[in-house]
């Protein structure tokens, strides 16, 4: 059995305050394998973004521990990409040079080489003919997509996607979804992809790891019954409108109790 | 509005011409008046000539409210020497102290933000002195620092400082924390951090108190030389109304106005020009 990418044993994080103690995350344990795609799903507040910000090192945990490649996390790596809720990209800067932000800011240079792999992510994720414009000439769906061609500048075999389409409507939502699973079949990656949206989760992941409220804890997993690649005929797919059904009855049942 | 100001008071000191007024048509009527600045100026010339015919008819003596035409004479009998002189000083003043500011005030609001202990130590002091009216710490500054451009230079400086160092700290804290995780998990260094995040992101928050201290920092030059100097504009006026000449006194209050308007709104242009990202949206 290959070296899962993600190791997370008896994970906890408890926050200190003025106002008392909150425990963020209790005993969470789990495997994500490498190029797996695992949707984190839960009701808000249930320490989803607490989970990210260990793996990306940001955080250190207060019990347990989180492995990347089978070493324990102890500070940020450079193969881990962050795709935030927010685009953030920087309003004074073209969408090249965010994309390839993260090179300039961490060496202070940007090669000849990485400025070509910007224009080739930024082609891949439908922005070719861009390169020029300021972000506040984009829209919403538009400047997200800069954000994800920024966290795969560096080429990192983990992405962590925290909501990265919650802020989208709807219809721009379901567009950047298929195009999603048209990156990762030509890029794989393994992706931690935190979102509240059932039907999302069941559409593009392999795994779901459905949570609970505060302290939040894995309440089950479910594997997504449906072969790659997936394209929009899988949104119609029955077993993927069953598995949201189901996934959606587990939060609400979850939420009602 | 400060660019319709000035070409207001530009337009009023030229005679306007009221007779054409009376042959617009509504419609070109109200096409004139969509223009910019259009209903201010028409408003300051209607007050200049009011002004004009009430100290006239009513025989007001100059001392206590001069003509606008007197004002206007003495313009042109101060001559443009001695204007040059009192204004160029007044601006070196003024300017330096701004620069010193700046200098001093965006560097102390990194090092405050980057240290809490520091920011809790220094930004009591700082509110301490921005208490203090700077009127009357001038003539201390004066005495201490002795003749010369130093002292005005430095209660220019204290004039200016406080909005610069509080927006600064304000701008730096006000970056979105995605951006900083994003710095922290390349591991970048931390002058990396506000060099290339933090200040550009603070630029529309130094900006806005670098037009409230630009207005400043003239204020402040003029308190300095009301309290001891032998030249600028300030010096002028006092000196004018000591001697009962109402007119010339006016005439350098309109030019310490026209200068503050010109500065600030020089000020809007190097953002426009260097910074226009930073500008609101819909400009």
């Amino acid at each position: 059995m290959a070296m899962p990418a993600l190791r997370f044993d008896r994970l906890g994080q408890v926050f200190e305050t003025r106002s008392g103690r909150t425990e963020a995350l209790r005993d969470v344990s789990f495997d994500v394998a490498r190029h797996e795609f695992v949707s984190i799903l839960g009701p808000s507040g249930c320490g989803k973004s607490t989970l990210l910000r260990m793996i990306a090192g940001l955080l250190t945990p207060t019990s347990g521990s989180v492995e990347v490649f089978g070493l324990p996390v102890t500070a940020p790596r450079d193969d881990i990409g962050i795709v935030f809720q927010k685009p953030t990209l920087l309003p004074w800067a073209t969408v090249e040079d965010n994309v390839v932000f993260p090179a300039r800011h961490k060496t202070g240079r940007v090669t000849a080489e990485e400025r070509q792999r910007a224009g080739e992510l930024l082609d891949m994720v439908g922005l070719s003919g861009f390169e020029k414009r300021l972000p506040d000439e984009l829209s919403g769906g538009m400047q997200q997509r800069v954000g994800i061609a920024r966290a795969l500048l560096m080429d990192p075999d983990i992405l962590l996607m925290d909501e990265p389409f919650s802020a989208l409507d709807a219809l721009t939502r379901e567009v950047m979804g298929f195009d999603l699973l048209r990156i990762f079949s030509e890029r794989p990656k393994t992706v931690v992809f935190i979102t509240h949206s059932v039907s999302e989760a069941a559409l593009l992941s392999d795994r779901v790891l459905v949570m609970t409220g505060r302290p939040g804890s894995i309440l089950t997993e479910v594997n997504v019954p449906v072969t790659r690649p997936r394209g929009p005929e899988t949104a119609k797919d029955k077993a993927i409108h069953e598995l949201s059904d189901h996934l959606r009855d587990l939060l609400l049942n979850r939420h009602a109790a | 509005m400060s660019s319709q100001t000035i070409s207001a008071i530009s337009s009023s000191t030229v005679m306007p011409r009221e007779s054409e007024a009376s042959r617009t048509q509504p419609a070109l009527l109200k096409r004139v008046t969509a223009w910019p600045g259009v209903t201010t100026a028409i408003a300051l010339i209607g007050t200049v000539l009011l002004w004009e015919a009430a100290a006239r008819l009513l025989s007001i003596p100059t001392y206590l409210l001069p003509p606008p035409s007197a004002i206007l004479g003495s313009f042109s009998s101060i001559g443009f020497e001695r204007w040059a002189g009192h204004i160029g000083a007044t601006l070196r003043v003024a300017l330096f102290g701004y620069a010193l500011s700046i200098v001093i005030a965006i560097p102390l609001a990194v090092v405050m933000m980057r240290s809490p202990l520091l920011s809790r130590t220094l930004y009591p002091l700082l509110v301490v002195v921005q208490s203090t009216p700077v009127v009357a710490i001038a003539p201390i500054i004066i005495v201490v620092l002795g003749a010369g451009d130093a002292p005005r230079v430095v209660i220019t400086c204290l004039i200016t400082f406080f909005p610069l160092v509080v927006s600064t700290a304000t701008g730096l804290a006000a970056t979105p924390p995605e951006l900083i995780e994003l710095s922290r998990s390349l591991r970048a260094s931390g002058l990396r951090e506000i060099t290339q995040i933090r200040l550009p992101f603070a630029v529309p928050y130094i900006f806005s108190a670098l037009k409230i201290s630009i207005t400043l920092a003239v204020i402040g030059a003029v308190v300095a030389e009301f309290c001891a100097s032998e030249a600028g504009v300030g010096y002028f006026i006092q000196l004018s109304t000591s001697l009962f000449k109402l007119p010339q006194a006016w005439a350098g209050l309109f030019v310490l106005a026209a200068m503050s308007l010109l500065l600030f709104q020089i000020v809007v242009w190097a953002q426009k020009l260097l910074f226009p990202w930073s500008l609101p949206k819909n400009h």
